[in-house]
This record gives structure tokens, sequence and C-alpha cells, in this order.
């Protein structure tokens, strides 16, 4: 694949390293000359010194027959407007773009740029993952629907806990799917009694998560 | 009407000047407090410090209820990111954004945004000068 790299700051160079060693083509537009040197003299010569949201730096970059845009700078307005342009002027197939702010993301989304990625975002999850007395993780979102699946543990002392899930009134279109308990995995039934240390899995909408964490893990 | 205006320099802070005087109610954002000094001290508008193409800052500049978002900061990509919020998240019905460079300006006005390029009109005013009766 072709793939033009805008920005050349850490992310874009370890970026840049990583994607021309699984052997893709690779273009990175960088305004500052000593980044841009840097990056020449550790990468070879893939660096083209520019300002990657002008349409004459892409033009001259090819951007025409990119398979692939990627805007990474520091900056969400620019990244922006990269993939805008990107996407519009030179109708690259895909553009991805970096989101500083994640309060971002959504903005981005309306605005015609499906992929991005929010570093912080992406930070959080993976702290949500690993530390294990997080009482709900994040399992995965659902497209564009507002729906997610996450993973709720029970806690001692919680006021689900000894209740029948049907004596729970769970918050609109949300569904628990698994209960995974001592004994296993089970599909829930009204009946089903939520114990100690089980772990439920949910589908919920976004909006609902908090009014869902309180149902199962506040405590007495 | 309720103007939002971003970017307190020259041409934002004769923008909101003129228009507190002809009874609009303004307020005007820059993310450096001392820009504001340009505002004459008769200004009857808000100023307000704070990054226009962060949703809760154009929030608090009362984004939700105004009639006009004008983008003139100094930044082209800055002014497009907070139109397009301006225009496509908060539905303001008139938008304006500045743009330098010319080959952006077009593409988002093609894209349906309202946007003027001083480089395009200057130059075109200077070259009809230059072209004109002496």
């Amino acid at each position: 694949m072709y793939i033009i790299l805008v920005g050349g700051g850490k992310v874009g160079f370890h970026l840049a390293r990583a994607l021309l060693g699984e052997g893709h083509e690779i273009l990175v537009i960088e305004r500052d000359r000593r980044k841009c040197m840097t990056i020449n003299d550790e990468l070879g010569s893939v660096v083209l010194q520019g300002d990657g949201c002008e349409a004459a730096i892409l033009t001259e970059a090819g951007a025409a027959r990119a398979d692939l845009v990627i805007a990474v700078t520091g900056g969400d307005e620019d990244n922006l407007v990269v993939c805008q342009l990107a996407k519009g002027k030179f109708h690259a197939p895909r553009t991805i773009a970096r989101i500083n702010n994640p309060k971002n993301e959504s903005i981005f989304k309306k605005l015609g740029i499906d992929d991005t990625i929010s570093s912080t975002q992406v930070i959080m999850e993976r702290i949500q993952a690993e530390i294990p007395s997080h009482p709900m993780l994040h399992l995965a979102t659902l497209g564009s629907y507002g729906l997610e699946l996450v993973n709720l543990s029970v806690p001692e002392g919680s006021v689900a806990a000894g209740r029948r899930l049907r004596d729970i009134s769970l918050p609109p279109q949300t569904v628990v799917s698994l209960i995974i308990s001592t004994d296993g995995p089970r599909v829930p039934t009204g009946d089903t009694q939520i114990q100690v240390g089980d772990e439920v899995i949910a589908v919920t909408r976004v909006e609902s998560e908090d009014t869902l964490r309180a149902q199962f893990t506040s405590q007495h | 009407m309720r103007v939002v205006i971003m970017g307190c320099g020259r041409v934002g802070s004769t923008l909101a000047a003129t228009l507190d005087q002809s009874g609009h109610q303004v307020t005007i954002l820059d993310l450096d407090s001392t820009q504001f000094r340009r505002l004459p001290a008769a200004f009857g508008g808000q100023s307000l410090v704070g990054n226009g193409v962060d949703q809760d800052v154009l929030r608090r500049a009362g984004i939700e209820d105004a009639d006009v978002f004008v983008a003139v900061t100094q930044g082209d990509n800055r002014n497009l990111m907070a139109s397009q919020i301006a225009k496509h998240v908060f539905n303001v019905r008139k938008v304006v954004c500045r743009t330098y460079d010319p080959v952006r300006e077009e593409f988002y006005q093609e894209l349906g945004l309202t946007t003027i390029s001083p480089t395009k009109v200057i130059s075109r005013m200077i070259g009809d000068m230059l072209q004109g009766p002496e």
C-alpha cells in the first residue's frame, strides 16, 4: 500500500518505521526541517518537508494515488483538514485521524472522518482492562449504534448481590447476556440470582453506562 | 442578533466593535487575553478566553443560541474546524469562515461553508487597481 503520513513527530516517526517494516510504501509530510532531517537520517528518503494541509504539498506527495492517508499531528484541526482534503479533493479511499482531545471524536465522526484514534482513549481502555479492581470493563463498542458491551464485577457488599435479575430495574435497551460465576458461564433468566464475585456481561447504551454500573457495583 | 466571533485580532476586534455599536449582542473569543486590549473601552459585549475548536468553550460563548458565528483567527484549519462545529453540531444559521489559503477556501465552499479568502480578495482588488485608470 502507498501510505501518506502527515506529521513527523514521535507518533508519525514510529508509525512510519513500523509501516515501512511491514513493507508499505511510506511518505511522511512534516513542516519542521529538523524533524525531516531526523526522519531522513534514520528511515531514508521517505520525507517531504511542507504543510500537509496545503493542496500543493499533497499533490506533490502523490495523494491521488495514496491508498491511505493518516494524519497524526498534534493539532486536531490540522488532522481534520488533512483528512477532509485527502478524501474530498484527492479521493483517498481511506483516511485515519489521530485525535488529541477525546472530546473531538464525535465531531470528527459527524464531519465524515470515520476512522479516528484517540491516544487518551486507547490508554484509558488499556488501564481499565489491566486493572482488575476496576468494577466495569468496556469489552467492545458496537458500531455506530451507541451500544457497548461491558463486563461488570459484582463486589463484596454490592446492592445487587442476592437479588434476582428480574428485581433489578435495568436501564432501557440493556440486556444481561451472560453471567460468569464460579460454576462457569450461564445465560441468565429473570430468576437468576446475582452473587458476589459474578462477572456480568451486558449490552447497554453508552449513556446508561453509569446507571448500570451503579446497579451492580454500588455498595449497601 | 447574537454573534460569536472567534479571534480577537485586527479583523475580529473591529468587527466586534462595529456589531456591538449597532446594537448586536457580541461574544468574542481568543486564546490570549491580551488581545482583548484591541477592543474599544466602550465595548459592551462579552470577551472570553478559550479555544473555539473546543465545543465546551463554544457552548460557554453561547453558541447554542447564536444567530451568527464568525471565525477569524490566524489559523485556517482552526477557523475551518470551528466553523464546521458551529454549522454541523450547533446548527448556527449563518457561519462565516476566513481562510487565507484560496485552495482550502474553495474546497470548503464546495462543502457548503461560507468562506472568504483575503488572499484572493485583496490580490484581485490590487490587480484591479493596477489595471484601472491612474
